[in-house]
């Protein structure tokens, strides 16, 4: 058990709750952080905070605080698999 | 190949009860499409930008994109849920319930999703359904879909929904002949029940249902672009991110002045020759007098600046459409929150450099209400476009013409640069405060989504460079227009009599404005300002720029030489300091009824405004007291 802002860059986990107020929860639900989503970490902003994450295809910027509020558990390496296989630019060519 | 062909063969099971149609909201969440899609339906300028929520105003047009002139379209804000977490949201969930004030109910709903992100977008479907409307479901960029290796089954979710889907992309036109297909059903069916979608008490259970539906319909996301990575991997890069960023700011500056300028100049010996033209068509007296010296020289001193403040938003533009405004957020985030604020108030305060009153409009993508205001409060602080052609004369007027490093940095650069920096200062510390006393916030996340870069079109931002000019020229034909010929009226009046019984106007001093002048006079003395100053800071209350042509009217230049003997009239009649003095009055004063009348409108009470503008005539009288008399101590 970690939270968001523990992951480093590049690193994947699975969310498994969010313990933040109710409409900020139900706000980063409907954008993706739903329990059970696969949320990795893609890179820090220059400062060092906030710091953006990819989740559901789409990326998005979250501060530390936030992040450290996003309970996190270890992805098995079949969750893994499957969100960086969509990255892979041969399977775009295969696909087609 | 697209799947235009897939329109939907599922008939609806909703209709209103009436059977009339006359009303029809476009809803969908940020980055769905939606504006592009507004503009294929109706044909009418509808700003198309990539940040997340900027349609912050509702827009409405005919359907004439579809051939249905007699239904009229709402756009509403990009919103992720129907749970009023923003002003975005809570505006569209007024209009869908027919709960807004002026605005009718709809009768019909399009639903556009992104299908690029359809389990997600699903979450809204379910609220939005169950509202009971007639309602089409559109899945948009149905073209790059084909092209990654997506898939969805239209009919199926059709099933799944109880609607119509049809997929189509907004940017291609494909698949559009669905929509009015259904409006043409709407118009003639009657008296159907809805179909019953399960009641969604959270987000979690909204999420479940949308993975649930999406599995049912066979939907496999498509891949992802590298394109995008790849750009932000240099663009939010540690050490180039921030660099950019500022060689990016500072390059926009560089280009609206050195090219704006020379276009300005052109654009002023124009209208001077025009009005010269004009001159011999008018009998000479005081018709030709009110006409020439008053009307068409207070318009056209403003009307020069014209191509500068176009300049400043075409690149304002292509910066929003193209993605880049929310990267710069993220950068400018770390900055912002010294202050209370979060990087998303840049976005709003960027704009707040070309004008305030779309930059307040901006500020409803900033979620929580204290910072939102905040940012309200701060945003007249950004050196807006209406202060350069206050600067330019003034600094024309009294600034020399020096360079320094060898040609690189002029002088009259320096005290540009100097009083938007005073700008900016005055609204970081005033931010500071506010955050720091009465708008205090303790949970006020940055939630920041980073679209995909596009390629802005050059339609949009041809659209928006003609709603600007458009909104510049009615200003220059009203407001100033009619302060300029009152201003005229006023310093004609009283009509004096001679001894021999002939009639004139009056000396300017003696004239009602003369005596107004004279009137607040000592309260504007210590700060280095006559009477005919303190009568353009009266009437640029209006309007910042109104002071040039006030200027221009009570000095009674020539037109054809109008700026010269503009820049000689006020060096004789103005020390250096009170020069600088006025600058620095006008980097901070709040002279703009417009940015009044829509900070009202958004904080919802004249309170804040007024609060607003006593503080920052309190501060700009402070400064302006202080730079005259500094200047008079070690220039002087």
């Amino acid at each position: 058990m970690s939270v968001l802002s523990e992951l480093k860059v590049g690193e994947s986990g699975v969310l498994v709750s969010l313990d933040l107020s109710e409409s900020v929860q139900n706000h980063l639900m409907h954008m993706g952080f739903v329990p059970d989503a696969l949320v990795t970490s893609l890179r820090r902003a220059p400062a060092g905070d906030p710091t953006v994450y990819g989740v559901d295809g789409m990326e998005i910027a979250l501060r530390r605080e936030t992040a450290a509020a996003i309970i996190m558990r270890v992805a098995t390496s079949d969750e893994i698999e499957v969100n960086e296989d969509n990255y892979l630019p041969e399977r775009i060519e295969a696909t087609r | 190949m697209s799947a235009c062909c897939e329109t939907p063969a599922f008939v609806p099971p909703v209709a209103p009860p009436d059977a009339t149609l006359r009303t029809v909201v476009l809803i969908g969440p940020p980055n769905s499409g939606k504006s592009t899609l507004f503009n294929r339906l109706t044909g009418l300028r509808q700003k198309v930008a990539n940040f997340p929520g900027v349609t912050v105003e509702q827009r409405m047009g005919l359907m004439a994109g579809v051939g249905r002139e007699d239904l009229t379209l709402i756009d509403l804000p990009g919103i992720y849920s129907l749970d009023p977490f923003s002003e975005d949201a809570r505006v569209s969930i007024d209009v869908l319930r027919g709960e807004m004030p002026g605005t009718p109910k709809p009768d019909a709903v399009l639903l556009v999703m992104d299908s690029l992100h359809l389990t997600r977008q699903l979450m809204l479907a379910a609220p939005v359904l169950a509202l009971g409307l007639p309602t089409l479901v559109l899945l948009n960029m149905s073209d790059l879909m084909a092209e990654r290796g997506g898939k969805v089954d239209a009919l199926k979710l059709a099933r799944e929904l109880g609607a119509p889907v049809a997929q189509v992309s907004a940017v291609q036109g494909d698949g559009m002949d669905a929509i009015p297909l259904f409006l043409n059903q709407q118009s003639e069916r009657a008296g159907a029940k809805p179909l019953s979608l399960p009641v969604l008490g959270n987000a979690a259970s909204a999420h479940a249902w949308a993975a649930q539906v999406s599995r049912k319909t066979g939907y496999r996301a498509p891949l992802s672009v590298e394109g995008t990575r790849k750009i932000d991997n240099v663009l939010l890069h540690r050490f180039w991110g921030p660099l950019l960023f500022l060689v990016v700011v500072v390059a926009v500056f560089e280009v609206v002045f050195s090219i704006g300028q020379p276009l300005s100049d052109g654009l002023g010996d124009v209208l001077a020759r025009m009005g010269e033209l004009i001159r011999p068509l008018l009998p000479a007296g005081w018709l030709q007098s009110l006409v020439l010296d008053g009307a068409w020289k207070g318009i056209s001193s403003v009307l020069v600046f014209l191509p500068q403040i176009l300049l400043l938003f075409l690149f304002i533009g292509i910066l929003e459409d193209s993605g880049y405004l929310s990267r710069a957020a993220l950068i400018a985030d770390r900055v912002m929150r010294t202050t209370g604020l979060n990087g998303k108030a840049f976005i709003p305060l960027l704009s707040g450099y070309a004008c305030a009153v779309p930059a307040i409009m901006a500020t409803r993508v900033i979620e929580n209400k204290r910072d939102r205001f905040a940012t309200i409060l701060v945003t007249p602080f950004m050196t807006c476009s209406a202060r350069l052609p206050v600067y330019m004369l003034l600094i024309a007027a009294f600034i020399p013409n020096v360079a320094y490093l060898h040609g690189f940095l002029g002088l009259r650069t320096l005290v540009m640069l100097g009083l938007y920096l005073a700008g900016f200062v005055g609204a970081m510390t005033t931010a500071w405060l506010l955050k720091s006393s009465i708008l205090k916030s303790n949970d006020a996340p940055f939630i920041l989504e980073l679209p995909q870069y596009r390629m802005p079109t050059l339609r949009s931002l041809g659209l928006r460079l003609v709603d600007r000019a458009r909104v510049f020229l009615k200003q220059a034909g009203t407001i100033i227009l009619c302060v300029t010929l009152a201003l005229w009226v006023l310093a004609h009046l009283p009509v004096m009599h001679s001894a021999s019984g002939e009639i004139s106007a009056p000396q300017l001093a003696d004239s009602v404005i003369g005596r107004l002048g004279h009137f607040i006079e000592p309260a504007i003395a210590p700060l280095g300002f006559n009477w005919k100053i303190g009568i353009g800071l009266l009437s640029s209350v209006l309007a910042r720029e109104v002071m040039v042509s006030t200027m221009g009217t009570l000095y009674g230049a020539d037109p054809g030489t109008q700026a010269l003997s503009l820049h000689a009239a006020l060096n004789h009649d103005m020390t250096l300091g009170g020069a600088l003095a006025l600058m620095i009055f006008f980097a901070f004063a709040m002279q703009c009824t417009s940015t009044m009348a829509v900070v009202r409108r958004e904080m919802n009470s004249w309170k804040w405004p007024a609060a607003q503008f006593l503080y920052m005539l309190v501060l700009a009288w402070v400064a302006a007291f202080v730079v005259n008399h500094l200047t008079m101590m070690f220039l002087g």
